[in-house]
């Protein structure tokens, strides 16, 4: 029989123990000098590389991990010193600044890479990649992934157009294939690889139920802090045994709370949605300066954009299992494109969806692709729903760009704002 | 006869108002917040007291807003001051829709409902660009007082276009102007143009809509006033309180809390 006690807040304890255990088994390697594949959450591959049991680094994770322990500012300021521009990537100069200290970081040792795998889903990944490729002098591949080309969203499977872009996306995999059997000297084991698939599509299927959840008055989790926990797990233990049963557990904790309505907080006054990448320097009073005021986070498009289309819940063919990824891959990416870039649509449908209130667009200094499209969908995302819109600028490395007082003053206006909208809208319907 | 109070801390200085319960304001203060936040508070509050004549006792709730509003020991309650000013310039301009509020450091654009609630606000972010700051460093660089800045602009035949968006390399390059021989009437209302131009494209992003009230410390800036109605193509409405906006913005709130009866908690000013 399982009580509240056992249950409640599992995830978020079990999903920080599993980051440790996998940072831990990084630091192990990098002591035995063995190797890595270096990749990024959009893309990642996980399952090939997985499939040739690789260990996967993941640098964008590791970046963030020196915010949220607040050193950061150390790691940017060598990586500044070295000759990188302020205006550059906080990811990109905090990782360039590990590997210039021989991968040591907040959380221990990094492996050094034996293969630098990007994709197009960013514009900074390729010469981020290209770093690694040169200052270690190892092999780069990059997959091309063909975008949806308009604010429609692709061609659909079943279509010409999806089949063409999977063939051509088919290819990339194949020559990754000979790539990674290139490097370890083994040949790819199919069975393998449908087993690594099929930890995949049971966390797909499990992030999927999670998030749809959430939908629940109260929220059963804070998409903002919780959320992220999970989505560490998500990307990191994307295709392994433990990442497959960690989510399966966390389904049955969030049903458990929505049949026994139990909310991440006591008194949910206000619903939110988030748009953009947390504000990491100062993750938990960010969170604070929300949730002191009744505002809890019941979605975030950083859990669709950055969870490598598993959101989606795709769940990939085992009897074909090249041609599905390829399928799988195609879709995914492409979905994390449109998360960032076309999502006026897919955030009104979540204002309806989760009821919010508000929703908080939270663009960085550091990167232009997920902040370029914010100010034009709030506008649109205003003049579709008579919805509160708070539009606060930080980063989610730089904390000399994070200004506490500003947005503390700003937060406190939206919930000023929340308030009489309510009265307004009340009144109205009284 | 009940009174409510509002203190409205800025960076650079704090206002205070006292209104009636008419709503009309019978006391009013101005001064340099200075190092010290608290004091500033209470002795704003005080001059406004004195100001209008009122007794302190008979001030039932007292609303903090600006930078500062946590330091309002007195206070009985906090406002952000973006709610403030929106809520000032709808009761002073009733037919208010949009708020342009240019203070020291901050310059916020709002759109308001009728009643005055915020429908949108949008603000300078990260740095004193667009901002009365970006006056005070060319007020600075050509010794000219501040108070008379928005006269000697008027004056502009040929205005010259500062191109930085920085508040401390406008310096220089109000000086470089200087040293080229250009008029200071000229480089003035280049400056002039600068700001302006920061502030229109703030309030096109939470989108202008008549009647646009001008408020803060900057509004008392005649060539201001003149390039933002150009700019904006309407007119601007500036009252004579336009710098108290935030103050009784705050105050109206607190009177609010006095009409509908709400006790005002320990430490309060009554």
């Amino acid at each position: 029989m399982i009580t509240e006690q056992d249950i409640v807040g599992r995830g978020a304890v079990e999903g920080a123990k599993l980051m440790r255990d996998w940072f831990a088994r990084l630091d192990v390697a990098a002591e035995r000098k063995e190797t890595a594949a270096y990749v990024f959450v959009m893309g990642s591959l996980a399952e090939v590389l997985r499939a040739f049991d690789m260990h996967l680094v993941f640098p964008e994770i590791n970046s963030l991990q020196t915010a949220v322990r607040h050193v950061a500012h150390e790691y940017l300021g060598m990586a500044e010193e070295y000759g990188y521009s302020p205006d550059v990537c906080g990811y990109v100069k905090a990782d360039v600044a590990m590997q210039l200290q021989g991968g040591k970081h907040s959380m221990g040792r990094l492996p050094k890479p034996a293969l630098a795998l990007a994709t197009n889903a960013c514009n900074t990944y390729v010469k981020w990649a290209e770093f690694w490729e040169r200052y270690y002098k190892i092999p780069m591949v990059t997959l091309d992934i063909p975008g949806s080309r308009t604010a429609a969203g692709g061609a659909p499977p079943g279509t010409d157009a999806f089949e063409s872009d999977r063939r051509y996306l088919e290819i990339q995999l194949r020559e990754l294939i000979t790539e990674c059997e290139r490097l370890t000297g083994t040949t790819l084991n199919m069975d393998r690889l449908r087993e690594v698939l099929n930890y995949t599509n049971r966390m797909a299927a499990a992030w999927k139920r999670v998030l749809e959840l959430n939908q629940s008055r109260p929220a059963m989790f804070n998409a903002l802090v919780d959320g992220t926990i999970y989505l560490g797990v998500l990307n990191a233990l994307r295709g392994t045994k433990e990442g497959a049963e960690y989510f399966e557990r966390l389904v049955e904790e969030m049903e458990y709370k929505a049949a026994h309505g139990l909310g991440t907080i006591q008194d949910e006054k206000y619903r939110l949605l988030f748009v953009g990448v947390p504000c990491y320097p100062i993750f938990r009073r960010f969170h604070e300066m929300f949730a002191d005021q009744g505002g809890v986070f019941v979605a975030s498009s950083y859990l669709w954009f950055a969870a490598g289309g598993l959101d989606l819940g795709f769940q990939y063919d085992l009897e074909r299992p090249i041609e599905s990824l390829a399928e799988g891959v195609l879709v995914g990416v492409r979905h994390a494109g449109d998360a960032m870039l076309f999502h006026d649509q897919s955030l009104i449908e979540q204002v309806d969806q989760f009821e919010a209130d508000g929703v908080v667009y939270h663009p960085v200094k550091s990167c232009r692709t997920v902040s370029t499209s914010l100010a034009g969908s709030r506008k649109a995302l205003m003049k579709a729903r008579d919805v509160q819109c708070l539009f606060i600028e930080s980063d989610m490395m730089d904390r000399r760009v994070v200004s506490e007082a500003q947005l503390k003053n700003r937060i406190d206006a939206f919930f000023e704002g929340l308030s009489s909208h309510r009265l307004r809208t009340t009144s109205a319907t009284a | 006869m009940r009174y409510a109070g509002g203190v409205d801390v800025g960076s650079t200085q704090t206002k205070a108002v006292v209104i009636d319960e008419a709503r009309r304001i019978v006391g009013r203060s101005l001064i340099m917040t200075g190092a010290n936040v608290v004091t500033a508070a209470q002795e704003a509050f005080q001059s406004a007291l004195d100001d209008g004549v009122v007794r302190e006792a008979d001030v039932g709730y007292v609303i903090g807003t600006g930078y500062g509003r946590y330091k309002v020991s007195f206070g009985n309650d906090q406002v952000t001051e973006i709610s403030c000013h929106a809520r000032g310039a709808a009761h002073l301009f009733p037919g208010t829709r949009t708020v342009l509020d240019m203070g020291g450091q901050d310059t916020k654009a709002i759109r308001v409902t009728e009643t005055g609630d915020v429908l949108d606000f949008c603000m300078n972010d990260k740095c004193a660009a667009g901002t009365g700051r970006f006056l005070q460093a060319a007020s600075f660089a050509l010794d000219i007082p501040l108070g008379e800045l928005g006269g000697v602009a008027q004056g502009a035949t040929r205005p010259v276009k500062i191109s930085t968006t920085c508040t401390v390399f406008a310096e220089s390059e109000v000086l470089g102007w200087a040293a080229k021989g250009k008029k200071i009437e000229d480089i003035l209302m280049g400056v002039h143009r600068s700001i302006a131009a920061r502030s229109v494209s703030l309030l096109r992003r939470v989108g202008v809509e008549e009647q646009v009230t001008f408020t803060g410390g900057v509004a008392r800036n005649v060539a201001m006033v003149a390039v933002l109605n150009e700019l904006l193509g309407v007119p601007l409405q500036v009252g004579e309180d336009s710098h108290y906006m935030g103050a009784l913005g705050a105050a109206l709130f607190a009177m609010d809390r006095i009409v509908a009866g709400q006790a005002a908690p320990a430490g309060a000013a009554s």
